[in-house]
């Protein structure tokens, strides 16, 4: 029996969040003592070569359905497909990324194929005693213990919770076949707006932050210019988007984007429980806030005591300088 | 337009996260419990939706007679009427089966709820639902206007979102900003009051999943102050602590 996980791309590349499900694959792989971690990937904009690389996370194999049609990640026909490939492979274990995609996709599989389905997930199973896994619940805040008691399973891994693995050799790349129902393209998509800049909020490594302490959107040159100098994404709080500031899909925390960065970096926001619920994953947080009582301070590695119109230029400085 | 939202009632966003009986169990102590902040968005375009088009807005809830305050205030900020699902929800399987059950028999146009409930997280319930009664699922979804008997929307995506047309009926897991979030007033909570709640027992179901135990995130430790004059220092620990430099 194999284990499939499925891969997403953007922009010609495999998602770091899908590097990460692979690697998981191949690690619970090798704790059930299955021999074959099937790697499946839909559409046509990653290369072939791209696809064999997946063997270094461990893919003993890629399925490649390349049908153009599929480009475009529509939830009822990647469903579709990816039910067909946990057939045609027989697989009992499905990983894939907990993500604006992978949350509708994997609960229409759940329902095709019959399978339990645990999503969050932080870590590897406990199989000790059946199938137990940890997942991350109110919304960073705690974990809970689950047991998986169909055949089947799904594992929906969170974001950065997971180490890329990156030893291996190439895998061979198959194509895979599936066929395609018109009616899975009920949905249709009409129009794709990309965010600019070069590093995506939810996948980035290192995010630097402001809120509203920055005073208005025309001081976000100063925060672009630290997020440049990291090569960090940037993010902001809720009432910065509210008031249009900065774009929707910047704003961070409980109503917004979750993100797990290693380094958070968090300029003139006071730290409201429910900001912190949306970066509380991170593994570093660093604040700048010029309110030593700004209750941020309590969630943080590093604190500076100030005005961030003075320090966030000098900081920019020093790390070009370092 | 007939239009059912399917509520989730959770802790409060600012709730302090305890467990009792050995982690087992969800310590309630002190807990306020709120509708889903998601779900509230859905609930609110709902609302907004039946006042330019007409119809009627029924609510769900899966849950014991404990949440009936918020299935109240739900009311209130303008549903006509309401069911609940008398039962414990367990997984969010076992909740899909229920509302998917309400969705068979009731001929909805439109079935919204949030993206996700803020205490599981799963993200799971309308795709679920979408697949067992074979209707459209989006999430998430952050506009969503009618025209005719097609609904427009835009869904976030990584870094940017996307527009989508689809034929109603369908099912969306919704989230901000796809109305202006409604804050019941004094006539709502009087009319609430009176408006009708159904109480149904649950289909049977077997849940996939059991949630056995809890645990907390290790605690934090002290935060490092840095001085305001000597950035180099935190530099340095970007480079030498994190690593990410
Ligand atoms: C149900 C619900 C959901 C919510 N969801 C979210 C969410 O997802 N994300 C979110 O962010 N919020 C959310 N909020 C709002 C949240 O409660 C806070 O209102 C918000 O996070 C505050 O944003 P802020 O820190 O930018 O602004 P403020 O609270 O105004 O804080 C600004 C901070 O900047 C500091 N400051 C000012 N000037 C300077 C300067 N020159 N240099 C340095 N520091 C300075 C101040 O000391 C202060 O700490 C939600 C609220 C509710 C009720």
């Amino acid at each position: 029996m194999s284990i499939l996980v499925f891969v997403e791309n953007a922009e010609g590349a495999i998602k770091k969040t899908s590097l990460e499900a692979v690697s998981y694959a191949a690690a619970l792989a090798e704790n059930l003592g299955e021999s074959e971690v099937v790697a499946l990937s839909i559409g046509t904009e990653v290369s072939e070569g791209t696809l064999a690389s997946l063997g270094k996370q461990g893919a003993t194999k890629v399925l490649n359905v390349a049908k153009e049609e599929l480009n475009q990640g529509v939830t009822q026909a990647y469903a579709s497909v990816i039910a067909q490939a946990i057939e045609s492979t027989n697989a009992q274990h499905i990983v894939l990324a907990k993500s604006s995609l992978g949350d509708p996709v994997a609960a229409r599989v759940a329902i095709k194929v019959n399978a339990a389905l645990a999503s969050n997930v932080v870590d590897l199973p406990d199989l000790s005693d059946g199938f137990k896994v940890k997942r991350s619940i109110y919304t960073g805040k705690a974990f809970a213990w689950m047991t998986l008691n169909s055949d089947r399973k799904i594992i929906a891994i969170k974001k950065n919770a997971i180490e890329v693995k990156e030893s291996g050799n190439d895998a061979p790349v198959e194509a895979f076949d599936a066929s395609i129902d018109e009616a899975d393209f009920s949905a249709k998509i009409t129009h794709t707006d990309k965010a600019e800049g070069d590093v995506l909020l939810p996948e980035a490594d290192i995010v630097v932050s402001g809120g509203r302490g920055m005073k208005g959107p025309e001081n976000w040159g100063m925060l672009e210019d630290l997020a440049k100098t990291l090569g960090a994404a940037t993010g902001c709080s809720k009432p910065v988007s509210d008031m249009n500031w900065r774009p929707h899909h910047e704003h961070v925390g409980q109503t917004g984007v979750k993100v797990s960065p290693t380094l958070y970096i968090a300029v003139g926001i006071s730290g409201a429980i429910q900001h912190l619920a949306g970066v509380n994953s991170s593994k570093y947080i660093v604040v700048i806030n010029q309110d030593p009582e700004a209750p941020f301070f309590k969630a943080a590695d590093y604190g500076i005591v100030g005005d961030a119109f003075e320090i966030v230029p000098k900081l920019t400085e020093a790390i070009k300088a370092s | 337009m007939k239009i059912l939202v399917c509520i989730t009632h959770v802790p409060d966003t600012t709730s302090k996260i305890a467990f009792t009986d050995d982690n087992t169990k969800f310590d309630t102590n002190g807990v306020q419990y709120i509708i889903g902040p998601y779900d509230d968005y859905a609930l609110a375009r709902a609302v907004e939706i039946k006042e330019q088009q007409g119809g009627s807005v029924t609510l769900l809830n899966v849950g014991t007679a404990e949440t009936e305050p918020t299935i109240r205030k739900g009311l209130a900020i303008g549903a006509d009427d309401a069911i609940r699902i008398n039962a414990e929800p367990t997984d969010s399987f076992f909740v899909a089966e229920q509302i998917a059950a309400i969705v068979k028999e009731g001929n909805y146009d439109l079935v919204l709820m949030g993206r996700e409930s803020i205490d599981y997280n799963g993200g799971q319930v309308h795709g679920m639902v979408g697949e067992m009664v074979g209707l459209p699922s989006i999430s998430p979804v952050m506009q969503l206007d009618i025209e005719g008997d097609t609904a427009k929307l835009a869904r976030e995506i990584e870094g940017g979102k996307e527009s989508l047309e689809v034929k109603l009926p369908l099912i969306a897991g919704c989230q901000e900003p796809i109305a202006e979030w409604k804050i019941p007033n004094m006539r709502g909570i009087m009319t609430a009051r009176k408006k009708p709640l159904e109480v149904r027992e649950p289909s049977s179901s077997n849940s996939k999943t059991s949630t056995f135990k809890y645990e907390l995130p290790p605690p934090k430790g002290e935060v490092k102050m840095i001085d305001p004059e000597q950035v180099e220092e935190l530099v340095r620990a970007l480079k030498s602590d994190i690593k990410v430099l």
